[in-house]
């Protein structure tokens, strides 16, 4: 093990009511990291994270702690702590004793429990809420104050499942630059539940990509944008057109009803593949200058870009952003670089989407 | 229109006090008539606190509303965090048997109880009495503390856990204060049932663990003494004073919050 890891998952099976909610898990958080755990509802990316905190023991499986399993140690005495959904601030209590909560319970002295409260205060842009009753906060400030409460106990790890899932999109992206900011300061490990591939890619270091109780890829945001493993990720992570293909030979596939260059080997020969390609990597042209031609279907208007549907040639509806208007029912390229072709084996039994 | 519908309300009103008022009234008059008004007294009030019957009933009825409402309000509080806790099936199935014996009609819960004390040859009296009250009491509390438990944030409990409370202690600093007000009014609720019980009680209790009604019973069974009216009057005085006063609390703490929230914007 690494010095520096300081969770590590090993083989965690956990099922409910006999369904499997993860399956062989395996999974190591190094010190310092931002860790997101990104996947749709029900991939069990916030069971891995209760398995973290205690409140969920694996079937199977070890989970590690600095290198100390601590399968059967109670969340009361971990040195994790969480800032969970909708908050769950204590109602009867006022902002500074919710922040002061955990220190009071390891009986620290009051005058140093001032200090770490007005520290956190502080650090969360809350001073002058102190007295304030929870329960009359805005979304945003219950949000901080749950933050505050978790890291005044100065964790080595703090979990986060979905926190501003509850918050409109304006204040979200606020918080998301300053939990981002928090974590820069504090150096705290964070791991991070979300649905929400542009909040991962925005705030981690590292993503896990979880789907049906599975870890499918873990890498850096930019690993996973421009190389996802699978379909699932490249559609997850973002749009994509996704189509079947065939890999002829190395550096050669054939899709659309031609052949392309492109980047990728290893297959076996005339192997059935995904072919994946970013909507903003196709380039639209004159029709006689693509490597591919359609008819506009259809053209919205996005904000900083345009989404145009291509009907291919062969059936396939191209999705495509670009930043210039293009007349529905105009015959049009298609062109894209070798580089933007992404060739993904197929995904297997029961995992077919 | 708007006659009409001052005097719909005028005549539910009357409906529902004109009897009370004819009790108060002739609490305080002269003679032991209960047709004609002759004149005004207070000698039924100074009677009534004389007579050692009606207060050492009135004093069984307090305690045991009171003993059964403390009993009741434990019991009932665990039942309902371990059914909250359960999965549907379970759960629903022990919400109905909790059901029963509020549905169930009074008569049958007192004389099942007495046949219980009976056969397992238990004297009647005090402990018979409370039991029976705990009995009715205990799925009161659960019907108001369930309601609270599943307003409550489930990660509340586990908020406490995650920054070092014990069990134990997270119920007692988070979910406790929580359930509360669940707690308090299935208390007030026990005392009140126990307070109004007759048929239960008449079934339960020995013969020198009386409660009022049990004696009143007995007494207006040759007439209705005008202590009864006295008595009665009080009654109905105490209970007025406590609504007015929850009423007057409600009303400032509101005031109170809006005052808050206008303060933060």
């Amino acid at each position: 093990m690494e010095n520096n890891t300081v969770i590590s998952l090993k083989d965690i099976v956990v099922g409910f009511d006999g369904e499997p909610v993860l399956r062989h898990i395996n999974l190591d958080i190094h010190n310092h990291e931002f860790v997101t755990l990104l996947g749709p509802s029900g991939c069990g990316k916030t069971t891995t994270l209760r398995i973290i905190g205690g409140f969920v023991t694996p079937e199977s499986g070890d989970v590690f702690f600095d290198g100390k399993k601590i399968n059967n140690v109670p969340p009361y005495k971990r040195e994790v702590n969480t800032v969970f959904q909708k908050y769950a601030l204590f109602p009867n209590l006022n902002v500074f004793e919710n922040i002061a909560f955990g220190l009071r319970l390891k009986k620290v002295p009051e005058k140093e429990i001032k200090e770490r409260v007005f520290e956190m205060l502080d650090l969360v842009s809350m001073r002058g809420y102190e007295r304030r009753d929870v329960n009359l906060l805005s979304g945003g400030q219950q949000q901080r104050v749950a933050i505050a409460r978790a890291l005044v106990n100065k964790p080595k790890v703090l979990l986060l499942d979905e926190p501003l899932g509850a918050l409109d999109l304006k204040l979200r992206k606020e918080m998301q630059i300053e939990l981002k900011k928090i974590q820069r300061e504090t150096k705290i490990t964070f791991v991070y539940v979300t649905h929400d591939q542009e909040e991962a890619l925005t705030m981690s270091d590292t993503v896990v990509v979880m789907r049906a109780g599975e870890i499918q890829q873990i890498g850096t945001p930019i690993d996973i944008y421009n190389e996802p493993v699978n379909a699932f990720v490249a559609d997850f992570i973002g749009e994509s057109n996704i189509i079947d293909g065939v890999m002829k030979k190395d550096y050669l596939v054939n899709f659309a009803g031609r052949d392309f260059d492109c980047v990728d080997f290893g297959f076996e020969e005339n192997e059935s593949v995904d072919v994946v390609i970013r909507p903003e990597d196709i380039k639209i042209s004159e029709p006689e200058k693509g490597q591919l031609t359609g008819v506009v279907e259809s053209v919205i208007f996005k904000g900083v870009h345009y989404e145009i549907v291509v009907d291919g040639r062969d059936g396939f509806a191209w999705k495509i952003h670009s930043t210039l208007y293009e007349e529905p029912g105009r015959e049009v390229g298609l062109s894209v670089i070798p580089d933007d072709i992404h060739i993904m084996h197929k995904m297997t039994g029961d995992d077919e989407k | 229109m708007k006659f009409l519908s001052k005097f719909y309300v005028a005549i539910i009103y009357l409906f529902l006090y004109l009897p009370i008022a004819v009790l108060i009234v002739f609490s305080f008059n002269d003679t032991k008539s209960r047709t004609v008004f002759t004149g005004f007294t207070l000698k039924w009030y100074e009677k009534l606190f004389t007579n050692d019957v009606i207060l050492s009933a009135l004093f069984n009825t307090l305690l045991v509303a009171v003993v059964a409402g403390v009993f009741a309000v434990i019991l009932g509080t665990f039942a309902a965090i371990g059914i909250n806790a359960m999965n549907s099936r379970l759960k629903s199935i022990l919400l109905n048997v909790s059901y029963l014996p509020i549905i169930n009609p009074d008569i049958i819960t007192g004389v099942s109880l007495m046949l219980l004390f009976l056969f397992l040859k238990v004297k009647l009296g005090y402990t018979t009495l409370i039991l029976a009250h705990i009995t009715f009491n205990v799925p009161i509390v659960i019907f108001n503390v369930l309601p609270k438990l599943r307003q409550m944030d489930k990660n509340v409990y586990n908020a406490a856990l995650d920054l070092g409370c014990n069990p134990g202690q997270a119920f007692k600093k988070v979910v406790l204060p929580e359930i509360m007000p669940g707690i308090a009014a299935g208390f007030l609720l026990s005392v009140t049932y126990s307070f109004d019980d007759f048929v239960v009680s008449y079934f339960t209790s020995g013969p020198t663990s009386q409660t009022l009604s049990v004696v009143i019973y007995s007494m207006v069974r040759l007439k209705v003494s005008p202590e009864i009216n006295a008595l009665s009057t009080i009654m109905f005085a105490v209970v007025l004073f406590i609504l007015l006063l929850v009423n007057v609390i409600e009303v400032k703490k509101e005031k109170y919050e809006t005052k808050m929230m206008e303060g933060e914007n």
